[in-house]
C-alpha cells in the first residue's frame, strides 16, 4: 500500500504540494507515483524565476520503464529546485515525501490551495487506479 | 485468465509487481530494477522463465528435419551435450522465432522457444514436420530457471547431487548436461556467466527456495530487458519478426549457408536478398546527453533536417542502461549510416553516436568513451 500523508495537499496528477500558509509551497511526486514508475533515471525541472499557470508542465520524470510530465499544482513562480536530484534522482524513489521534493514555489493566489484534493479524497484516486 | 509459473506464489511471497506477460502473469520487478539489474552485473540473481516453452523433439530423422527446419545447421552440435542459437525462418526469410536448440543425447534435441510465439512456433514446426519420422513433445511439466551472474554457476551446481554437479562445473558455454528430465545448459540472456535450469515443474520450487535460502536475488522481467539490451541481444517482436530476415536484425552470424548442399526454410529468399544488397542494419546507439531512447522512437541522420514522421531510421529496442549511466538502444537503419544520427525524444531531437554492440559484457563497459 501507498504512503499519503494526512498534513498534505494533492492533485490528481499525482504531485504533493507542502503549503506553508505564508504565501510558498514545497512539490513532490507521491509515494503511488514513485511506485508506479519504477527507479527514476532523470529529473528535468524549470529554472527558478520561471512564471507558471496551474496544470502546466514544467517537470520531467524519467524512469527506466516511461517519461511523465509534472505539472504545477498553483498559480505562481517557480522560487527554487531541488539540485540533488540532478546527481540522485534515486531520492525521489526512496524518500518521495522527504529529500526527493521537486520544487517549491510561490503562490499568487492562496486561496487555489483550498481547492486541492486532501488526504482522503486523493486516497479514493489511488485505491480506483489500483483496482 | 492469465496463466501462472510454477513459482507464482513464490514471486508473490517476495513481493513481486506482476503484469501480463504473453498471458502469463509474470513479476516486471521485486521493489527495484536497477538493484536487479545489478546483482545480475555483480553477483548473482535468478529469473522464472517457465513461460518459455520447452519441447522435445526426437526421432529416426531428427537430424535431417533441424537441418531443414532451422537457419543455423544442427550439423555443428552433433557431438550431444551441444547448444546452438538459431531463427527459425518462414519461406520468405521472415524470423518466426529465434531459439536455442540443445542436443541432449542421440535422436533427442530440445528447444526453448518464447512465450508469446509458442502456440504459432509448434503449429509451423508441426507443419513443417511430416514428411519426418519424428516426435514433438512440448514439456509443459518442465519449468525454467535461469541463474545468471559470475557467481550463478558454483550456487547452482550446488543444487544438484555430485555428479550431475560437477558435470554441470565442467560444462563450456553453450554445453548442456543432462539428468532424467534436467537439463543444464550454459546459455543464458544477460551477457554474464550462469546457467538455464530446465526441472520438472514440482522439483522448481524447492530449487527457487534453496537458491534465494543461498542469498540469490530474484530478478524480474524489467531488469531482464535492460541485461540482455545492454548484452546486445535482440529481442524478439521488437528487433526482429516475420517482416525482417536475419540478416536485416544483425544476424547473418547465425544463418549457415555453408554447406552449400544444404537446403532450410528461407534459404532461398536470403540468397535472393545477399545478392540484392541489404537496404538496412541494426545498429546500437549511445545517447549524447541526458533522456531516454525507447522502442519506436525516430532515428534521422546527423545534420538533416528530416521531420519526425519522414525519419528513415527507428529503435526497436531502447531504455537507459544501469551499467553506463545513460540511455542505449538498438535500431534500424538505412546500411550506409556511420557515426552520428540524432533521435527525436519529446519531441526534440538529439544526438546519438552509433556504436559496436554488445555496449557491455562480463560486467565491462564495451563502449569507449
Amino acid at each position: 500500500m501507498s504512503e499519503v500523508p494526512k498534513d498534505l495537499s494533492y492533485t490528481k496528477t499525482h504531485e504533493w504540494i507542502d503549503y506553508d500558509g505564508d504565501g510558498t509551497c514545497t512539490v513532490g511526486i507521491t509515494d503511488y507515483a514513485q511506485s508506479s514508475l519504477g527507479d527514476l533515471v532523470f529529473v528535468e525541472l524549470p529554472e527558478a524565476g520561471t512564471k507558471v499557470g496551474a496544470g502546466d508542465a514544467v517537470a520531467v520524470v524519467e524512469s527506466v520503464k516511461a517519461a511523465s510530465d509534472i505539472y504545477a499544482p498553483l498559480d505562481g513562480e517557480i522560487a527554487e529546485i531541488n539540485e540533488q536530484l540532478e546527481d540522485s534522482p534515486e531520492l525521489v524513489n526512496e524518500d518521495p515525501f522527504g529529500e526527493g521534493w521537486l520544487f517549491k514555489m510561490t503562490v499568487s493566489d492562496p486561496e487555489q490551495v483550498d481547492k486541492l484534493l486532501d488526504a482522503d479524497a486523493y486516497e479514493g484516486i489511488v485505491d480506483e487506479e489500483e483496482d | 485468465m492469465a496463466k501462472q509459473t510454477p513459482l507464482y506464489e513464490a514471486h508473490v511471497a517476495d513481493g513481486a509487481k506482476l503484469v501480463d506477460f504473453a498471458g502469463w502473469d509474470m513479476p516486471i520487478d521485486y521493489g527495484s530494477q536497477i538493484s536487479e539489474h545489478n546483482a545480475v552485473r555483480e553477483s548473482v540473481g535468478m529469473f522464472d522463465v517457465s513461460h518459455m516453452a520447452v519441447a522435445d523433439i526426437s526421432g529416426g530423422e531428427v537430424r535431417e528435419f533441424l537441418r531443414w527446419l532451422l537457419a543455423n545447421d544442427v550439423a555443428k552440435i552433433d557431438e550431444a551435450g551441444r547448444a546452438l542459437y538459431t531463427c527459425m525462418l518462414n519461406t520468405r526469410g521472415g524470423v518466426i522465432d529465434d531459439l536455442i536448440v540443445y542436443h541432449l543425447s542421440g535422436n533427442l534435441y530440445r528447444i526453448v522457444v518464447n512465450a508469446a510465439t509458442t502456440e504459432k512456433d509448434l503449429a509451423w514446426i508441426d507443419s513443417q514436420s511430416r514428411d519426418y519420422d519424428v516426435a514433438i513433445n512440448h514439456r509443459q511439466d518442465l519449468a525454467i530457471i535461469a541463474v545468471q551472474g559470475p557467481r550463478g554457476r558454483d550456487i547452482a551446481a550446488e543444487l544438484f547431487d555430485d555428479e550431475f554437479k560437477q558435470a554441470a562445473l565442467k560444462l563450456k558455454p553453450f554445453r548442456v548436461a543432462v539428468q532424467d528430465d534436467r537439463s543444464i545448459g550454459r546459455t543464458g540472456y544477460t551477457g554474464e556467466d550462469g546457467f538455464e535450469l530446465v526441472l520438472p515443474a514440482d522439483e522448481a520450487v524447492s530449487a527457487w527456495k534453496t537458491l534465494r535460502d543461498k542469498g540469490v536475488a530474484p530478478i524480474g522481467l524489467g531488469a531482464r530487458d535492460t541485461l540482455r539490451l545492454e548484452a546486445g541481444l535482440n529481442l524478439y517482436g521488437q528487433d526482429m519478426d516475420e517482416d525482417r530476415t536475419p540478416l536485416e536484425s544483425g544476424l547473418a552470424w547465425t544463418v549457415a549457408f555453408e554447406p552449400e548442399e544444404r537446403d532450410f526454410v528461407g534459404r532461398s529468399a536470403l540468397e535472393h536478398m545477399r545478392a540484392e544488397g541489404v537496404a538496412e542494419k541494426l545498429v546500437g546507439l549511445v545517447l549524447e546527453g541526458r533522456g531516454v531512447m525507447r522502442s519506436e522512437t525516430a532515428v534521422r541522420a546527423a545534420d538533416s533536417d528530416v521531420e519526425e514522421k519522414e525519419a528513415e531510421g527507428e529503435i526497436t529496442s531502447g531504455s537507459y542502461s544501469p551499467t553506463l549511466s545513460c540511455s542505449i538502444a538498438l535500431a534500424r537503419v538505412p546500411v550506409d549510416w556511420e557515426e552520428s544520427v540524432e533521435v527525436c525524444l519529446r519531441g526534440k531531437w538529439q544526438r546519438a553516436r552509433i556504436v559496436r554492440y554488445p555496449f557491455v559484457r562480463h560486467g565491462k563497459s564495451r563502449i569507449d568513451d
